[in-house]
């Protein structure tokens, strides 16, 4: 994963259920479209959540990865 | 034309601080989804957008096999003075460890992403509150209001 591609990043570690997606969300909102985010993330559930927040606001998630047990998503604003 | 939102109507009707947080975790996250919520607050669930007590509501052992606890534990012993606290400290020490937002966070998080929250006014009426007594931004309506709104809703539910 390129991580220079992404305008913010955005450090959400060790936050549970729901706030990763929320803080997520907020992120995205702060930015323009075609702009990219990187979350970083350790709760598990937001390897679904995430994307399917995406997929609902109409937001790309360019790639994901997973190391040490933290998930890193690059995501980017289209709406 | 923008397409519609889709919509939510949820019912919260328990005031213990366990169930307090599936409706306020429904809807901060619908919203983020870019989905219209509102929550209606009836019976009990009042406590939860009540400004003296949402910021201590507690948990019930009683009743409630499923309360974890360090060492094996009769539930008929939550009948004993003292053990709502202890169950509720238990169940805090339990939220912070997953660093989970308080009550009032999260309800402050859902009224600020614009939650529509709706105090149902028998209940207030019941237990003599006012619109006053609520938390800034929550309204007061009754049945039909619900219904007005859940009628065009894609998810409803009763918690």
């Amino acid at each position: 994963m390129d991580k220079s591609k992404a305008n913010l990043a955005v450090d959400l570690k060790g936050l549970a259920c729901p706030m990763p997606v929320l803080k997520t969300k907020k992120a995205l909102d702060s930015l323009q479209p075609g702009q990219v985010l990187l979350v970083e993330v350790t709760d598990k559930g937001s390897k679904a959540d995430i994307p399917a927040m995406l997929r609902r606001t109409g937001n790309e998630l360019v790639e994901m990865d997973e190391k040490d047990n933290v998930f890193s998503f690059l995501i980017k604003k289209v709406k | 034309m923008e397409e519609k939102k889709k919509r939510m109507a949820l019912i919260a009707s328990k005031g213990t601080l366990d169930m307090a947080y599936p409706p306020l975790i429904l809807a901060s996250t619908a919203v983020a989804m870019d989905v219209e919520v509102e929550i209606f607050f009836t019976l009990y669930g009042v406590d939860i957008v009540n400004k003296k007590k949402y910021h201590s509501l507690q948990v019930a052992p009683i009743a409630n096999p499923a309360m974890p606890s360090p060492v094996p534990f009769p539930n008929i012993l939550g009948v004993l003075p003292g053990m709502t606290g202890m169950a509720t400290m238990m169940m805090k020490g339990m939220i912070k460890k997953i660093n989970w937002p308080t009550i009032p966070e999260l309800l402050h998080v859902c009224l600020e992403s614009g939650v529509k929250m709706i105090a149902c006014t028998p209940t207030l009426e019941m237990t003599g509150l006012s619109k006053e007594d609520l938390v800034e931004g929550v309204e007061v309506a009754g049945a039909a209001e619900f219904l007005d709104f859940a009628l065009d809703a894609n998810i409803s539910l009763f918690i």
